[in-house]
This record gives C-alpha cells, sequence and structure tokens, in this order.
C-alpha cells in the first residue's frame, strides 16, 4: 500500500489572512419583478392583510350580555369568540388542536410545494413586501434607491427617507393598532385608545407590535427569515427532493454566458447570465448556486427570468418551480417523473383530515352543560361527633347555554350516602334544586356524609344532576374516603 | 514603573500581564468589546438607578437617606395604593358588611365571592395553625369536622375570629382556663391516675382499672364537673370540650389526657377584629362555616 501524502513536504501550508469573524449586512435593494407570481404576491398581500385589518370589525349577533364581535379573545370573560364557534377556557384544547392542525397542514403544503408559506403567506414577508413597496414609492426601484444611498445628504434625500420612515411607522402602527382590537370590543377600544382611556396593556401591546413591525419589516427584513426564525430549519427538514420549489434548471441553462442578437444558441445554455434573477431577489441571493437556506421561494426570481427569457425568445421556465429529482433526471437524459402523492404526505393529509374531523365532531357535539366536582384533599375526611364519616367536594357547574338553569342533585342509588349542600336548606326527601346561571360556572360545596360502620370498601359514588325542565341527566363519578383509606 | 520589562509571548506575540502561576502565564489580551460595552451600560445604569431609585442609605450624621424620583420603593405611597385598592373593593365589600351571616350563606351570588374571599383569607391567615382546607392539627382545631369548642355556628365563628381566644390584649375574648391540676397541687399524682380512668371511661374507652375509674368518678363530679358537665359533655358558653365523643384537641390516649390534667392546656387563638376588614372576616366567618361541619 502506498501512503498518499496529503500535504504536500515541499512547503508548509498558506496561512489564511486573518479575516473579521462578523461580516456587515449587505443592503438588498430588491428590484421590482413582473409576471405571474408577482402578481399572486401583490393578491395574497391583500387578501391577507384585508383579513388582519377588517376582521375585528365583524360583528356576529350572540344574544344579550355576550359581546357581538366576530373574532375576540375576551380575556376578561374567559372566552374566545369564533363566529358561531365559543371556547370556554375548559375547552383550550382546541386551541391546542388547531396549533397541531396548522402545524401538519404546514408540513403537508412543504413536503409538497416547498416553503410557499415563507414565501407568500408568512407575515414577515407580506409586511416587508409592503414596506418596500413604499420604499419604493419614495426613493424609486432599485438603481435610484443605491444612487440615493450613495448620493451625499441633501434635502431631496432627507425628505425622501423621512417621507418612507413616516410611512412605515403609520403602518406599523395600524399593525400594532390593529392587533389589540382582537382582545377587546373593536369599536370601543378604537374610540378609547386615542383620549387615553384604553386599558394599560392595549398601549404596550399597541407599542409593542408597532416597535416589531418597524423593525423586522423595516430595517432586519431578510435578517429576520436567516437569522431569527426558526422556520427555515424546520422546513428545510421537511422539504425534499421531490418536493417543488423554486429551482434553477441548470440542466437547461448551463454552460450560462453573455449572448448577442443574431448568434446560435447552439452548445450554449439558456442563462445569459443577466442577473435580473439576483437583483429582484428580496433576500440577495443568487438561486442559481442551488437550493440555500436564506431562500424564502418567493419566486420573484421566476417572474424576472420569465420576461427576460420572452425578450430573448427562449422559452420561459429556465426558472421555475420544480424538483431536484426532475432536475437531475433531465440533466441525465431520462424522462422528470413528479411524485406529489408519496408517503409523508399522505400520512400528513390523514393526519389532518383526522384530527380536523375529531375537533368537528368534538364542536358538533359538545353540550351546554359541564359538571366538575374537586374532591378536598385537605382533610380527606373528617369523623363527625355523630359517627358519622364526612368528605367535602366542591362542585363546580359550567352553564354554557343562554337561559338560566336549575338542576337537581342526587347521589345515584342508596348506599348510606348522605348528601349536603351548603346553604341549601331541605327537609329529608325534599330534592336539591341547585340554579346555575346563564353564560356562567356556579361553585357548591358538597357535604356527604356515610355512617362509619356502612362502609365496606366501596369508595366510589356517582352524583347525578338532572335538569328539572329539559330532564338531562350529567353523572359525575367521584370517590370517598373514610378512615383506614 | 520604570523598570518593567515588557514580557512578550513567543508563541502569539501578545504582551503578558507579567503574572505567573505554575509556569502558566496570562497573556494580556483586551477586553471584548461586546463585554466592555455591557460593562459602560451597567454604570450608565447605575447612575440612572441612583437618582431614580432611594439607593443611597442615611449615613451617620447625613440625615436621612436619599428619596429617588418618582416614588419608588415610598411606604406612604404604597399605603395610598392600599387604600385605593379597599375603596375599589368596598363595593362588593359594603354588600357583605351590609347583610347577614345567614343571608350570605343563602344568597347564592353573595355566597360564592364570600367563599372566594374567605377561602384566599384563610389560606394567608389561618392555614398556618389549622391547617389546608381546616384540616387542624394536635393543639389546633379542625374546622371541617362538627366538633366546636364555643360554637359552630355562623355568629360564633365570627364573634371567636373577632376576639380570639384567651387573647388577653381584647377584653371581649373567649376565656377559660382550666387549672393545672398536677402541677399547682391540687391533686395528687394517684389522684389524677384514677380521674384518667374515669374520662377514658367517658368516651367509652376505659382500661381494666374499674376500680381506679371508680374512684375517679367522684374526683370527676367533684373536680371536673363544674365546667365538663356531670356527664362530661362540655359547655360551649365556657369552651369546655366534650369529653364523651371521640374528638381530643390534644390527644386522646392516657399519656395525653393524664399530661393535661396535669399541667392543663390552655391554647390561644390570636384576635383578628383589629387585623381584618368587617368583609374579610364575614367571608371567613362563611368559609370556615362551610368547611364541613358549621353547626
Amino acid at each position: 500500500m502506498t501512503q498518499i501524502n496529503l500535504i504536500p513536504s515541499r512547503s508548509p501550508p498558506p496561512v489564511p489572512p486573518p479575516q473579521d469573524l462578523y461580516a456587515k449586512r449587505k443592503q438588498v435593494y430588491p428590484k421590482l419583478a413582473h409576471g405571474k407570481f408577482r402578481t399572486v404576491k401583490w393578491v395574497a398581500m391583500g387578501v391577507l392583510l384585508g383579513i388582519y385589518y377588517l376582521i375585528p370589525w365583524l360583528r356576529w349577533e350572540r344574544g344579550a350580555g355576550v359581546p357581538d364581535q366576530a373574532v375576540l379573545a375576551d380575556f376578561a370573560g374567559e372566552r374566545f369568540f369564533f363566529f358561531g364557534i365559543e371556547i370556554w377556557p375548559q375547552e383550550a384544547y382546541y386551541l391546542a388542536g388547531l396549533m397541531i392542525l396548522s402545524a401538519i397542514g404546514l408540513f403537508l403544503v412543504t413536503s409538497l410545494f416547498g416553503r410557499v408559506w415563507c414565501g407568500y403567506a408568512c407575515p414577515q414577508t407580506v409586511w416587508t413586501d409592503l414596506y418596500i413597496w413604499v420604499e419604493r414609492a419614495f426613493e424609486g426601484d432599485r438603481a435610484k434607491r443605491i444612487r440615493l444611498d450613495k448620493a451625499p445628504w441633501g434635502l431631496n434625500k432627507a425628505a425622501r427617507k423621512i417621507g418612507k420612515h413616516l410611512v412605515w411607522l403609520i403602518i406599523a402602527f395600524l399593525t400594532g393598532g390593529a392587533f389589540i382590537l382582537y382582545f377587546h370590543d373593536a369599536r370601543m377600544i378604537a374610540q378609547t385608545f386615542f383620549i387615553g382611556e384604553a386599558p394599560l396593556s392595549a398601549y404596550w401591546f399597541a407599542g409593542l407590535l408597532t416597535f416589531t413591525t418597524y423593525a423586522l419589516a423595516g430595517t432586519m427584513r431578510e435578517q429576520v427569515c436567516t437569522y431569527l426564525c426558526p422556520w427555515p430549519r424546520i422546513q428545510a427538514a421537511l422539504t425534499d427532493e421531490h418536493a417543488l420549489n423554486v429551482t434553477y434548471r441548470y440542466d437547461r441553462g448551463e454552460p450560462r454566458g453573455p449572448h448577442r442578437k443574431g448568434e446560435s444558441w447552439e452548445g450554449r445554455g439558456d442563462c445569459i447570465d443577466c442577473k435580473q434573477c439576483v437583483q429582484v431577489c428580496p433576500v440577495g441571493i443568487d438561486i442559481r448556486d442551488g437550493s440555500q437556506l436564506e431562500c424564502i421561494h418567493c419566486a420573484l426570481c421566476i417572474d424576472a427570468c420569465d420576461s427576460i427569457m420572452k425578450t430573448v425568445g427562449r422559452p420561459t421556465g429556465l426558472i421555475a418551480y420544480d424538483t431536484d429529482t426532475a432536475v437531475a433526471a433531465r440533466a441525465a437524459g431520462m424522462k422528470p417523473k413528479y411524485r406529489l402523492v408519496r408517503a409523508r404526505t399522505v400520512l400528513y393529509f390523514f393526519l389532518m383530515a383526522a384530527i380536523a374531523s375529531l375537533m368537528a365532531f368534538g364542536l358538533l357535539n359538545r353540550g351546554t352543560f359541564e359538571v366538575n366536582v374537586l374532591k378536598d384533599r385537605s382533610p380527606p375526611y373528617v369523623r363527625l361527633s355523630s359517627g358519622l364519616v364526612q368528605n367535602g367536594y366542591t362542585l363546580k357547574l359550567v352553564n354554557k347555554a343562554g337561559e338560566t338553569r336549575e338542576m337537581e342533585i342526587s347521589i345515584a342509588g342508596d348506599e348510606g350516602f348522605e348528601l349536603n349542600v351548603v346553604g341549601i336548606k331541605t327537609d329529608a326527601g325534599e330534592p336539591i334544586l341547585l340554579p346555575v346561571d346563564s353564560n356562567g360556572v356556579d361553585r357548591y360545596r358538597l357535604l356527604v356524609t356515610k355512617p362509619e360502620d356502612a362502609i365496606d370498601g366501596r369508595k366510589q359514588f356517582q352524583l347525578v344532576l338532572t335538569d328539572v325542565e329539559t330532564g338531562e341527566i350529567h353523572t359525575n363519578r367521584t370517590s370517598f374516603m373514610a378512615p383506614g383509606d | 514603573m520604570s523598570d518593567h520589562i515588557k514580557d512578550i509571548d513567543e508563541t502569539t506575540g501578545v504582551e503578558t500581564t507579567g503574572h505567573e502561576w505554575d509556569g502558566i502565564k496570562e497573556l494580556n489580551n483586551p477586553l471584548p468589546r461586546w463585554w466592555l460595552y455591557i460593562w459602560y451600560a451597567s454604570i450608565a445604569f447605575s447612575i440612572v438607578y441612583m437618582v431614580i431609585m432611594p439607593s443611597i442609605p442615611a449615613l451617620p450624621g447625613l440625615g436621612t437617606n436619599t428619596r429617588g424620583i418618582g416614588n419608588h420603593s415610598d411606604r406612604i405611597k404604597v399605603a395610598e395604593e392600599i387604600d385605593a385598592l379597599r375603596l375599589e373593593r368596598a363595593g362588593a365589600g359594603s354588600t357583605l358588611v351590609n347583610a347577614t351571616l345567614a343571608e350570605i350563606e343563602t344568597d347564592r351570588s353573595l355566597q360564592q365571592f364570600a367563599m372566594a374571599a374567605g377561602e384566599s383569607a384563610f389560606g394567608d391567615n389561618c392555614a398556618t395553625c389549622h391547617g389546608a382546607g381546616g384540616r387542624g392539627a394536635k393543639g389546633y382545631p379542625t374546622l371541617a369536622d362538627d366538633v366546636w369548642l364555643w360554637s359552630g355556628t355562623l355568629d360564633g365563628i365570627e364573634y371567636t375570629l373577632r376576639h380570639g381566644i384567651r387573647h388577653e390584649q381584647d377584653p371581649e375574648t373567649r376565656y377559660s382556663a382550666m387549672p393545672a391540676f398536677g402541677r399547682d397541687r391540687l391533686l395528687t399524682r394517684a389522684e389524677i391516675d384514677d380521674v384518667v380512668n374515669h374520662v377514658m371511661t367517658l368516651s367509652g374507652r376505659g382500661g381494666d382499672d374499674a376500680e381506679a375509674a371508680g374512684r375517679g368518678a367522684d374526683i370527676f363530679a367533684a373536680q371536673c364537673a363544674t365546667c365538663h358537665g356531670d356527664n362530661g359533655t362540655g359547655d360551649h358558653t365556657i369552651g369546655a370540650p366534650n369529653l364523651t365523643d371521640q374528638d381530643w384537641l390534644f390527644g386522646g390516649d392516657y399519656d395525653d389526657i393524664y399530661n393535661t390534667v396535669y399541667n392543663a392546656r390552655n391554647a390561644h387563638m390570636p384576635a383578628w377584629g383589629d387585623r381584618l376588614d368587617d368583609p374579610t372576616i364575614k367571608a371567613l366567618s362563611v368559609y370556615v362555616h362551610s368547611l364541613g361541619g358549621g353547626e
């Protein structure tokens, strides 16, 4: 076996010149693209911003005593309202379910179409896009902006910069202001906010969202996606060689080079190295280097490239939504295969369907009445002087309906248990009636007794609550503790 | 330091501090910039802090401490805020004050308000001795059962809360004293043994010594019945425990009872009338009454 010398013995390896560990951010000046994906993005921006700003103003009639805002996180009243759905604190699992659903939805979409969330729907993308639009309105497109930044300070430059930041701040404030509308009655808080009578938390969150919007969309932009956001890392793990990602088709584009009109296209690629794809990129990368972490897959490079391909008379789609396998297949001279139905996409789809139907079933079948029994743990039981053993319970009755109910409470079967409700005196044999307010939780204190000599080791019993009017029955099993347990 | 000779580290070319430990020298590298900035920021912060907060204490002969600006950590300000909070709560509190205890317990909304207020007040003030949920302990009555030394009615509980038990600063406190029969030489050890044997029989736990118990009955009638009653059933009005039940505040076995008769036990509870406001006392009364054994 011959020994391979990796390091040539003649001279020591060259020492790399010392360099700073930190690189300053390179200012990105995205150029305005025109094309179908840009149009999709304008529409997506309009729709998403519209939803965000307008939803709090929608009303939804719910009856007296309940807020009639369609979407409202009512912390004071401990309710979450979403159109016809009303979520109580006891049902926070619906929110958990919604989050799980969103997460799997993101998995599914990512495994099918790559990072479309990042490119079109992420708030960071939408607001940054809006901010760049404002920037363009004040300072012009790419070339003008670069010139303006290099130019010495003067009245014109100052006016444009101040105008831009002013509009940015207004948008930021509208964003922060709209956020608090989701937590209070929109019409009320919008009025009280400006006369200084809104709760402190409203000002705090409006201020916080104003600041973050301005900072993230105005000054940080692509750095948020690259350095702060965990999604690119997670999504990079979810997307694979079969996902439709924004892809430079190097099989068609290489070898690249400038092209003069009239010259033959034989023996060269379609990429004329015009760098339009780089100039429109909001994260400042070259898609022709392949799939990259920074890429938010906004497809603006597709639009830029397509318009160039049209002018030079080549087919569009040199940069397109494509898969790594397809590019590799074509490069090898084979026909590309697209596989959108794969084990993982099918799994995600069915997981989503299962969770969604579970939640829908729960929502459609949930009752308007709930019974919770909390057994006293301290003390677990007491002996009464009469020789009875007594256990204490706290009964919580949740009435989500709009009308008051009256529930008759009893213990199932007759096993020597005797039930008393503190504050309610009834004669023996008479039913114990518990009124429960509409849209509220009522608490009662129960005392259950049993003679010590009648306790035969059974520790469970059932509380039965019967609606006096409708006859609806709710049972709740709880335990009874006695000396010796 | 004119005689200071620069010591340059060979490998890195950086000057050392001149300190050496076991042959290891420390390089005199500059501090990291981020570290310096944080340090400068801390200095700036401390100056601002010293101005705003009452940070410099009174030195001997220099009068009072610096007061700072904006009333931070100001006792008067805190007291004002507490008063404002009291005023804010007065609305709900006044409905408690104006209602009788029986009304509070039977009016659903008042009861739920009182129970919530009482539960938190109990946790803050009472649970230390009486245990969470009034479970009690040796020497500290269980409030969840139906055995009451003085009174377990709503009004009785309120009176005990307000004036305490043997709380000498309060002239209206509940007071009674059991004599220390042994320590004060009122009874001999043998007599105490007899009477303890008798007391054990009162609650059906008599021992083998029927003879002693018989002698004890006479002593009981002479010495104990005045307070505990002829049959040992006790007396609420003077807080004399019922000796015929199974509930023993200080323990019910022979040694415990012997100890009680010899030394006497007179437990104390502070009066809360001057420490807690009226609505809190009322809420506590309703809460304690609801714990399980209210009369």
